[in-house]
């Protein structure tokens, strides 16, 4: 992609050129890696791939103020400590999921009295703690009247259905896998308890429809934003196919987004100046593999990531863009 | 006073669905003394076929409850051939050697089992239907209980009655407790023990079935590995009443299920398993062979 844009004339009429390091995945060859790269003078940095090694790296990107993107860092606090306002990437970060589902119970659905249950999992209580943390902090929007863990396999979960009809929830926000949730969902209607069952994308899954059938429907899941069908996404993994001979690997329509935002940035600020180039990544948009993107105060992408889906007829539909 | 009566109503359920299943391990504990870990997988066994007899039927226009019946039946003629088999392959070579080898073999033939059902069925989670129809006339008392659980609980009552009586009035039982008391005095007095033993567990795994296709049918989803969890929270009510007694697996599983729902309902079910384990440990060590059990000195 970098040789095309060369062909045809480069960046302000300049030519691009990479340098290419490997952090290993590991901390501290990339604050190794870092460094060096700060010393060879390059103008921005995309990447790095992993989140610890990325934290390792970007306070020497901070300091020397040089831009860095990744395209698969997915660690909240790499945008939301404030620490590295250098810091930007083209992939949802972990706490994008809860944050949709609580948004959409909270704003869309207009529920107040939310119950948080999750199955003790690492993704599962992960997703639950980021939606109780987003309630705790709408402003009295939400309220957490039941934040509980479930043991996932158990015969039977009417003690915690009865439980959240207790509390008066007037909607659920479940952290977890199908199987649970399918028997929830199932526990719930069965008891005639009809309030909004809110999930995340290990509910997003065919199965879920398959098993609970018909109490399924109405069930609302977050799952990954549909890019298969944006041209450039098309273009992308054509032109990979035609210069590596297969299909490209994980994270590269967000690295070839990066890539694209990184130099519009420059094209749009006139310069490689950090500042003007900050400006322009957080004005202006454009169109990526990953769908049309601009990046928020924090360095998070806006426009990419999760979209909410409901059951509709025995199979998930696409809510809310 | 609602709230409490419908965390009873949730744990009885709960408890009964241990309890059907703990009476398979409590009566083939009570005969050998053995603990047979792969009645779970019996238990699993028995849905897995219910579901491919009821697709079966449901495929070829039949419904409602001849379908529930004929499916439990085929299950239960099924799962009693495999606890037999079982029975004879890894138990009845063994029944010589020292007590911890039949016990490895049982978790070998679990282990076994489930691999088996993975490869010839599937690993994913599949649908079974609602066999158990909704009553109409117990729409009042829905959100309290579901006809399905009405249903179980009735059943495990009425195994438990059943089974009661097989041992105390038939000669069937007479010959099952005097192999209990003393195998190899039985054997001298002309009780066929290999016949007593093998009908031991051709019960215990009808008894599997009959909750392996109620309970799949309740909670409306099977895979190759509900046997494992549920078996070791019946074991856990068997061991809890009195492994051995009958009357004690069904007051063990009532015990760990009331307790779990309470400490779901008032405490958090973050909890729940802690409280149950928690009241095994203390039964345990006030009562050692559990609440029904009754302490055996060991013959020297």
């Amino acid at each position: 992609m970098v040789d095309d844009l060369n062909a045809k004339g480069g960046v302000l009429g300049k030519q691009v050129e990479l340098f290419v390091e490997d952090d290993q995945c590991k901390p501290e060859v990339a604050a190794n890696v870092a460094a060096k790269l700060v010393s060879e003078g390059v103008s921005v940095v995309l990447g790095h791939i992993c989140s610890g090694a990325t934290k390792a790296a970007m306070g020497t990107y901070r300091d020397a103020k040089i831009i860095a993107m990744s395209p698969s860092a997915t660690n909240p606090a790499l945008t939301q400590s404030g620490d590295y306002p250098n810091f930007f990437r083209t992939i949802a970060s972990d706490d994008m999921q809860a944050k949709l589902g609580v948004d959409f119970t909270l704003d869309t659905l207009k529920k107040k009295k939310i119950a948080v249950i999750h199955d003790k999992g690492d993704y599962g209580k992960g997703f639950a703690e980021f939606a109780k943390k987003f309630i705790d902090e709408s402003g009295g929007k939400g309220e957490v009247v039941l934040f509980e863990g479930i043991t996932p396999g158990a015969v039977d979960y009417s003690a915690i259905i009865q439980k959240i009809k207790e509390k008066g929830a007037e909607a659920v926000i479940y952290g977890g896998y199908h199987p649970e949730a399918s028997k929830i969902v199932t526990g719930m209607k069965k008891k005639m308890m009809d309030i909004p069952f809110v999930s995340d994308d290990g509910v997003k899954d065919d199965t879920f429809i398959k098993v609970a059938k018909e109490y399924a429907e109405g069930v609302y899941a977050s799952g990954p934003r549909d890019t298969s069908k944006i041209p450039l996404y098309i273009k992308a993994v054509d032109e990979h196919k035609k210069a590596y001979g297969e299909e490209p690997g994980a994270f590269y329509k967000e690295a070839y987004a990066a890539t694209l935002a990184l130099l519009n940035g420059i094209q749009k600020a006139g310069s490689t100046d950090y500042a003007a180039v900050e400006k322009a990544l957080r004005t202006e948009w454009v169109e990526t593999p990953v769908g049309k993107i601009s990046f928020d105060e924090r360095g998070d992408a806006k426009g990419v990531g999760f979209s909410m889906y409901q059951v509709k007829n025995g199979e998930y539909v696409q809510v809310q863009e | 006073m609602e709230y409490f009566l419908e965390l009873f109503m949730s744990g009885l359920t709960r408890g009964s669905i241990y309890a059907l299943i703990a009476l398979g391990y409590t009566m083939v504990y009570g005969i050998i003394e053995l603990i047979n870990f792969a009645h779970g997988e019996i238990y699993m066994i028995g849905a897995f076929t219910a579901l491919i007899v009821a697709s079966v039927l449901t495929f070829q226009g039949m419904t409602g409850a001849p379908v529930l019946i004929l499916a439990g039946v085929v299950a239960v003629i099924y799962s009693m051939a495999y606890g037999y088999t079982v029975e004879k392959i890894a138990y009845k070579p063994l029944r010589q050697a020292p007590r911890l080898s039949p016990l490895i073999s049982a978790i070998g033939m679990s282990i076994f089992l489930q691999n088996y059902v993975l490869l010839a069925q599937t690993s994913n989670f599949l649908p079974f239907p609602a066999l158990i129809p909704e009553f109409a006339f117990l729409a009042p008392v829905r959100h309290l209980m579901s006809s399905a659980e009405i249903i179980i609980v009735v059943t495990t009552a009425v195994c438990m009655v059943l089974l009661t009586l097989l041992i105390k009035y038939t000669r069937v039982g007479k010959a099952m407790r005097a192999t209990a008391q003393d195998r190899s005095m039985a054997l001298l007095v002309g009780v066929n023990v290999n016949r007593v033993i093998s009908t031991t567990f051709v019960i215990g795994s009808a008894l599997a079935a009959v909750g392996g296709v109620l309970i799949a049918s309740h909670i409306g989803q099977i895979n190759f590995f509900i046997g494992f969890i549920a078996g070791i929270k019946a074991f856990t009510a068997a061991v809890l009443g009195g492994i051995g007694s009958i009357p004690g697996a069904a007051l063990g599983g009532l015990v760990l299920g009331l307790t779990e729902a309470f400490a779901t309902g008032y405490v958090s079910s973050d909890y729940e398993d802690v409280f149950a384990f928690a009241i095994l440990v203390l039964v345990l060590i006030f009562r050692p062979a559990g609440i029904l059990g009754r302490a055996t000195t060991q013959k020297v």
